[in-house]
């Protein structure tokens, strides 16, 4: 199709476009030191972007802002500031259904705001690729990390992927466009991180060169016609389902609506090609394993190296894809595990709960530690409850009062 | 588009449904001078409608499919109501998506268009209720007009939510009693004609659609003017016979009465002086290719003779 015969072509700002896979796994990359936000440009610079809607809201509004400097030096097709998060995502909504790639990013209440688009999105089956540097969300206000609302995104259709560094952050955004444009699938991408954590910190990410771009999105290759009036204006039915009370409306929508989840199936084994797996993990045969999503699987990581010094081992499972949940891998990953610790940056521990649902002998499980309103989660505090959990007595930690 | 692309293979033409085969034979696609005259010669862009018998939107619909200048690059965004009972069945690209989003999803669509085909006709044309235009899809409608979005919002207005039954609206009158208005709208109907001039739009008419040739009038004006210069907006009354109390008989009167000069449809209009330039301009050549198409037929008519 078009995506191949345009390899080796430039696009509007000089750029080569290149196959997609050897442009992520074969070029030659260059490490930089670069915040979260930076990466996120650098990205999307490479990511030949038609449409770009920006609003602010900490902490993507650094993002939003520095890809509007990629407009300006030719990079992305048009840019400009919506006026709320809900009108942003409409327009991007007609964006993608007049054929465009499409980007934007947003944050903790302003993903709330937008939520009535994102079940549309899926339904209309748009693949735009939405950022979300979560915050929390709750009252009082605050702007700190907070994961809570991932679970608001859980089941509205929406491919949802949770990145953990900067590097998972660049390399996913660029691999996101591949899995959600694939015809098989064609649904958008909530590409998650914590906020601040990930956008505001700086990390050696390594980049893939800048004259190189991914190959332009193609919107004939779509299960469902592009809004240019290129291709015949079919009618799409007869009578409008909306108001009718009948068999064949129902089994319409019914049917509709199983389609959106069963192409969120499609794209497991795209996802799985690209991002090598939707989990991965380390030690999986020791007794205890912690399980989680995002910066707490750093986190864990940490906690792991100081229950090491102790003579305790840990494995680490990281989970990369929430949707399509990787049910299977959890299931085979955890089947030697005693204890299943899943640390959360929320209050509710969402994960944890997809989590019990999904394994046997759901009572492994431990929710958390769960901190929120923008705590930080100190390794120290995961491997006390992990230890707290085993029965083994550890020292008191400051303000804990254990 | 070209027309090329609706052609039928020779083979296939017979198994084709025949509102398709009509659609490629007899509409008026890439036709000059299209217009509400059409209505009944050649196939319509809208097929039967699904709303109450003699309801004036059927009216409206019927008259702007008729009117657009290029339907052929045109495409349409909708919101939720009784509008979004009819494009299912209109032969031009068009956008379902939310209630009240419509100017948000015309902004990002017309930018997208522009971005993948440069210099060529893409005209994108709002149509929606006076609950999503004015009400709940206010603020996008108005940001829309404030970025200067060079698409064009037709507001139905029936001056209530008909679809819903009848409830209160910011367009319906102030005192009239509907459902959620239990002791009459306290406050004035919602000025949005001068709000729209205010907020930058380059044509605006405020009128009933009672007489199809200004109905097209307008139509054609607004889309030109957001073509070329910028934000365009039309208030057209379709009243809601069924929760005003009327007979399918009666939509058109209703009309007629509501835009005598003292009433609240009496004609309005607003043209920025960009856009009268423009509109100058078109219908001087419109004058052009009607006396050229009139000479061309004479001149036929002589030939035949000889």
């Amino acid at each position: 199709m078009a995506t191949q015969s345009v390899v080796g072509t430039k696009n509007r700002a000089g750029q080569v476009v290149t196959d997609a896979w050897k442009m992520m796994h074969e070029a030659e990359r260059t490490p930089c030191f670069f915040t979260g936000s930076e990466v996120i440009k650098e990205a999307i610079r490479r990511a030949n972007c038609d449409v770009m809607i920006a609003y602010p809201i900490t902490p993507q509004s650094e993002a939003a802002a520095l890809i509007g400097e990629l407009f300006a030096e030719g990079f992305i097709g048009d840019y400009f500031r919506g006026e709320s998060e809900f009108a942003v995502m409409s327009q991007c909504a007609g964006a993608a259904f007049g054929g465009a790639r499409v980007f934007t990013t947003t944050a903790g209440p302003g993903t709330m705001r937008a939520m009535e688009n994102f079940p549309m999105w899926a339904g209309a089956r748009l693949p735009i690729q939405m950022i979300v540097t979560c915050r929390g969300i709750n009252s009082p206000l605050s702007i700190q990390p907070d994961t809570l609302e991932i679970s608001y995104l859980l089941n509205t259709g929406m491919l949802v992927w949770h990145a953990e560094t900067a590097q998972d952050f660049y390399d996913w955004i660029l691999k996101g466009y591949m899995v959600s444009e694939e015809p098989d699938v064609h649904l958008p991408l909530a590409l998650c991180c914590d906020g601040f954590f990930v956008t505001h910190t700086k990390d050696v990410v390594n980049l893939t060169p800048a004259d190189m771009c991914l190959p332009p999105y193609d919107p004939y290759r779509s299960p469902v016609p592009c809004m240019d009036m290129e291709c015949p204006p079919v009618r799409m039915m007869r009578d409008p389902f909306v108001m009718k009370s009948n068999y064949i409306s129902y089994a319409t929508h019914a049917s509709w609506q199983q389609e959106v989840w069963a192409a969120v199936e499609r794209s497991r084994k795209h996802a799985i090609r690209w991002l090598d797996g939707l989990i991965e993990v380390d030690k999986p045969d020791a007794d205890i394993l912690i399980v989680s999503s995002g910066t707490a699987v750093s986190q864990g990581r940490e906690a792991q190296a100081l229950l090491e010094e102790d003579g305790i081992e840990v494995g680490i499972v990281k989970i990369k894809v929430l949707r399509p949940w990787p049910g299977d891998e959890i299931r085979e990953a955890t089947k030697h595990a005693k204890h299943i610790i899943v640390p959360e940056f929320n209050v509710t521990g969402w994960l944890a709960k997809e989590i019990r649902a999904t394994i046997p002998n759901a009572d492994r499980v431990y929710a958390g530690p769960h901190v929120c309103g923008g705590m930080t989660m100190p390794p120290e505090v995961i491997a006390a409850d992990i230890k707290k959990h085993l029965g083994i007595k550890s020292e008191s930690l400051a303000g804990r009062g254990s | 588009m070209s027309k090329e692309r609706i052609k039928i293979a020779a083979e296939m033409f017979e198994i084709m449904p025949s509102e398709y085969q009509d659609l490629v034979d007899r509409a008026t696609y890439g036709k000059e001078g299209r217009g509400w005259k059409d209505i009944g010669t050649s196939k319509e862009l809208i097929e039967e409608h699904s709303l109450c018998a003699g309801c004036p939107e059927s009216m409206a619909f019927r008259y702007i499919l008729a009117s657009l200048p290029a339907p052929e690059d045109t495409v349409m965004v909708g919101s939720t109501g009784c509008t979004s009972l009819v494009f299912p069945h209109v032969g031009v690209h068009n956008i379902h998506s939310l209630f009240g989003n419509q100017n948000a999803i015309a902004s990002g669509l017309k930018r997208a268009l522009s971005v993948r085909f440069p210099g060529q006709v893409k005209d994108v044309v709002v149509l929606a209720g006076d609950g999503a235009t004015v009400d709940i899809g206010l603020d996008m409608t108005l940001q829309a007009w404030f970025r200067q979005e060079k698409f064009t919002t037709i507001c139905f207005d029936n001056e209530l939510y008909a679809n819903t039954g009848g409830q209160e609206s910011g367009l319906m009158q102030k005192g009239f009693v509907a459902k959620m208005a239990p002791v009459g709208k306290t406050f004035e109907k919602v000025k949005l004609p001068e709000i729209a001039r205010e907020s930058g739009c380059h044509y605006v008419v405020n009128c009933t659609v009672s007489k199809p040739n200004l109905v097209e009038k307008v139509i054609k004006n607004a889309i030109h003017v957001a073509r070329e210069i910028g934000p365009t907006y039309l208030q057209l009354y379709t009243p809601c016979i069924l929760e005003i109390g009327k007979n399918s008989m009666e939509g058109l009167q209703e009309m007629r009465d509501s835009e005598k000069p003292t009433e609240r449809f009496a004609y309005k209009e607003y043209v920025s002086d960009e856009a009268k330039e423009l509109l100058t301009e078109l219908a001087a050549k419109e004058k052009e290719r009607k006396a050229a198409a009139k000479k061309q037929l004479a001149e036929k008519q002589l030939a035949g003779k000889a």
